[in-house]
């Protein structure tokens, strides 16, 4: 009888604890503030493997808001989720997947690369999760019709189009050659260089992705005899730091001029800086390093180094979403609403979206960036616009 | 296709084939020499080489060298260079030791099938990557450059290095050495006997176990050198350095006829030759793909490789 009792008991408890695990997965329920506490935002992007280094300084600049809004709301905490995509297209649905399984997701400021976020961000909007990626700067990514893509960055059709003149007006060179590494980003980072640049190409070359080659002797080979002076490279630094080097070790004395996944310390370290010294990288950024209010002096504090390339937008993206839910956007579809009609100040920038969720033309920055003797990359010049 | 391309800079072309082939073939050694007298192919080969590159570079940052040093005068450079060579043969070399004593010996005493062998081989190549990407992050390791590259030779338009001289000439002399080792030398007719016929080489008196250990410090001794020459000519190792170049050197060895050691040499500076023909018709994307086409070819034209395998016949 004793034990009939107990059972009873410990069915209706067991009803009750489900029932109000439920109404708070849920996620959709109307009630107070506490609906903000514990909502997550998600980071996915490379953080092992051959570009880690572009991760890391992304995910450093989101950890550093949220850590900062979580000192401020104490009480009431938002989460971080870090996934590692290896910066891989193939890696990227299966982690998306995994992660919109989460009901207390409400942003994701990612994916790092154009590769994955082609991958991974039909999953993002079929779930309905806003996304802000501070880095993947593929054109077509915004043309795809997902509702919730967000661009904190210029895209490549600005990017190229910068370095394409710069080569022209700053560098002028006679002839150009073009290498990209066949990738989403490279290669239509390459294409727009090449419209800009039309009869100075002199040759171009497709080499393998980062890490499935590392013997360039055919390319420099073809890179000398076309007689160019300016290299371009589109893809990311590991390839173009050891393309850097052995062109240097053939002789080969000219500029190589990269977009934005060569602007890291990583590419110096590859090439060595003899090799390195006088590479041009374009960025549709500001110098990481100029970005305003305390951005820079909280980071060296926190990480004990500068700020890297897109930390400050990733930076200003993770405190859009912040904002968001604290001005009560809690659900999806609001948090959706908010970030398309966002008018929002941060330490890099100021962001408002267009309809395809492209940063305003209006608000577009692009730099170009120098290696020195020293090795360190340093901003030379705002990027010429015609 | 790009004909022009490939007549146009046919000369530096092939030069700089042969160098990156040199490569190839001294890895490709030690794949041959192990398939040659074990019928095995170990896979953890790759690993060696692995090791190979990082004990060069970590030496030359005992000396203070790091990417951004200046190169120093030849003399130098020449006493840096033998010393990580000596490094990185002798690292190499025990790692194969350890490879053989660790994943191969125990197996073998047991009479495992050839199956379990294959899996072994794999768990330690993967083994020893995984440990090596763990413990450097799974980071490049800059690399300094100690050879200045200087035109030595020119004909007509294409101009020798001194590294691409540097790098030929090292894989000639130890490919010499090492045949004239195996060949000549009392220890080398052993190898040669096991390879033709185990059981009656053991009736013989010849130390079957001690052969095969022979063998595999042999083939990593010889990687040891190509790493060496893969970090002048390259640099940068990272934990999977040795997987695709793995892929090739073995490609290399198949293609001059497994179990061969002249073979391996042919087939390594024809594999890099060839990569760099296909990378200017086609685009340097295809590098790779054009690689083993050519190998299927050769194939199916000599299945045995160019040469033949050769190490166990009696008149080699």
């Amino acid at each position: 009888m004793k034990r009939r009792l107990i059972r009873v008991l410990g069915g209706v408890l067991l009803t009750t604890v489900l029932a109000s695990g439920a109404a708070c997965g849920g996620g959709n329920s109307t009630g107070g503030g506490s609906d903000k506490c514990g909502l997550k935002l998600a980071f996915a992007g490379a953080l092992t493997g051959s570009a880690a280094n572009l991760g890391i300084h992304v995910r450093n600049g989101i950890k550093l808001a949220v850590d900062q809004y979580n000192a401020k709301h104490a009480d009431c905490t938002v989460e971080l989720k870090e996934v590692d995509t290896e910066g891989s297209p193939d890696k990227a649905p299966g982690l998306a997947r995994q992660l919109v399984t989460d009901r207390k997701l409400i942003g994701i400021v990612g994916p790092l690369f154009s590769g994955e976020s082609e991958a991974a961000d039909p999953i993002f909007n079929e779930a309905g999760i806003t996304v802000i990626t501070a880095s993947a700067t593929r054109t077509s990514l915004s043309t795809k019709g997902w509702k919730v893509f967000h661009r904190a960055v210029a895209n490549d059709d600005a990017q190229g189009p910068a370095a394409g003149n710069y080569i022209k007006t700053v560098l002028h060179p006679d002839k150009v050659f073009v290498v990209d590494d066949g990738s989403a980003y490279g290669a239509g980072l390459a294409d727009a260089v090449k419209s800009v640049l039309g009869g100075l190409v002199t040759g171009t070359d497709k080499v393998a992705a980062d890490g499935k080659q590392t013997d360039f002797s055919a390319t420099v080979t073809k890179v000398k005899s076309s007689g160019a002076t300016v290299l371009f490279y589109g893809g990311y630094y590991q390839n173009a730091g050891l393309l850097r080097r052995q062109l240097t070790e053939a002789r080969w004395t000219g500029t190589l001029v990269g977009g934005d996944g060569v602007n890291d310390a990583g590419y110096v370290k590859a090439a060595g800086a003899a090799a390195a010294a006088g590479t041009i990288l374009s960025c549709p950024c500001v110098p990481a390093t100029q970005a305003k209010g305390t951005f820079v002096a909280d980071y060296r504090a926190k990480y004990n180094e500068d700020p890297g390339l897109y930390g400050d937008v990733a930076f200003d993206a993770t405190n859009i979403f912040l904002n968001g839910i604290d001005a009560g956007n809690t659900t999806n579809a609001k948090m959706l609403e908010y970030v398309n009609s966002v008018n929002y100040t941060g330490v890099a920038n100021t962001y408002t979206f267009t309809d395809t969720g492209e940063l305003d033309p209006s608000l577009i920055i692009l730099w170009m960036f120098k290696v020195d003797h020293n090795g360190t990359v340093v901003p030379d010049q705002a990027a010429p616009r015609t | 296709m790009d004909i022009d391309a490939l007549l146009r800079d046919f000369g530096e072309l092939t030069v700089t084939g042969l160098a990156q082939g040199a490569i190839y073939a001294l890895f490709a050694l030690g794949y041959t020499l192990v398939y040659g007298v074990l019928r095995l192919i170990n896979f953890a080969h790759s690993e060696v080489f692995m090791v190979g590159t990082f004990a060069a570079v970590l030496t030359w940052r005992a000396f203070g060298l790091d990417q951004n040093s200046p190169v120093p005068p030849a003399a130098e450079a020449a006493g840096y260079l033998l010393v990580a060579l000596v490094v990185a043969m002798l690292a190499a070399g025990l790692t194969a030791l350890v490879v053989e004593r660790v994943a191969y010996r125990p197996l073998r005493r047991r009479n495992a099938p050839v199956l379990a062998f294959l899996i072994t081989a794999i768990g330690a190549s993967v083994v020893l990557s995984e440990a090596a990407g763990v413990l450097t992050r799974r980071q490049v390791q800059p690399t300094p450059s100690l050879v200045r590259s200087t035109t030595v030779v020119q004909f007509g338009s294409t101009r020798v290095t001194t590294l691409q001289i540097v790098l030929v000439a090292t894989a000639l002399v130890m490919m010499a050495g090492l045949d004239l080792f195996v060949h000549r030398t009392r220890l080398g007719r052993g190898i040669r006997a096991v390879a033709q016929n185990p059981e009656v080489a053991t009736l013989m008196g010849v130390n079957r176990d001690r052969v095969i250990r022979l063998v595999f410090l042999l083939g990593g001794l010889m990687a040891g050198v190509a790493a060496l020459l893969y970090d002048l000519k390259i640099g940068n190792p990272k934990y999977n350095v040795g997987f695709d170049l793995g892929v090739k050197a073995f490609a290399a060895a198949v293609l001059g006829g497994i179990g061969n050691l002249r073979g391996a040499l042919l087939g390594g500076l024809l594999l890099g030759v060839v990569e760099n023909y296909g990378a200017a018709l086609f685009g340097s994307n295809y590098i790779n793909a054009v690689a083993f086409v050519v190998l299927v070819l050769a194939l199916m034209f000599r299945p045995t490789g160019l040469l033949g395998e050769s190490l166990g016949r009696a008149r080699a």
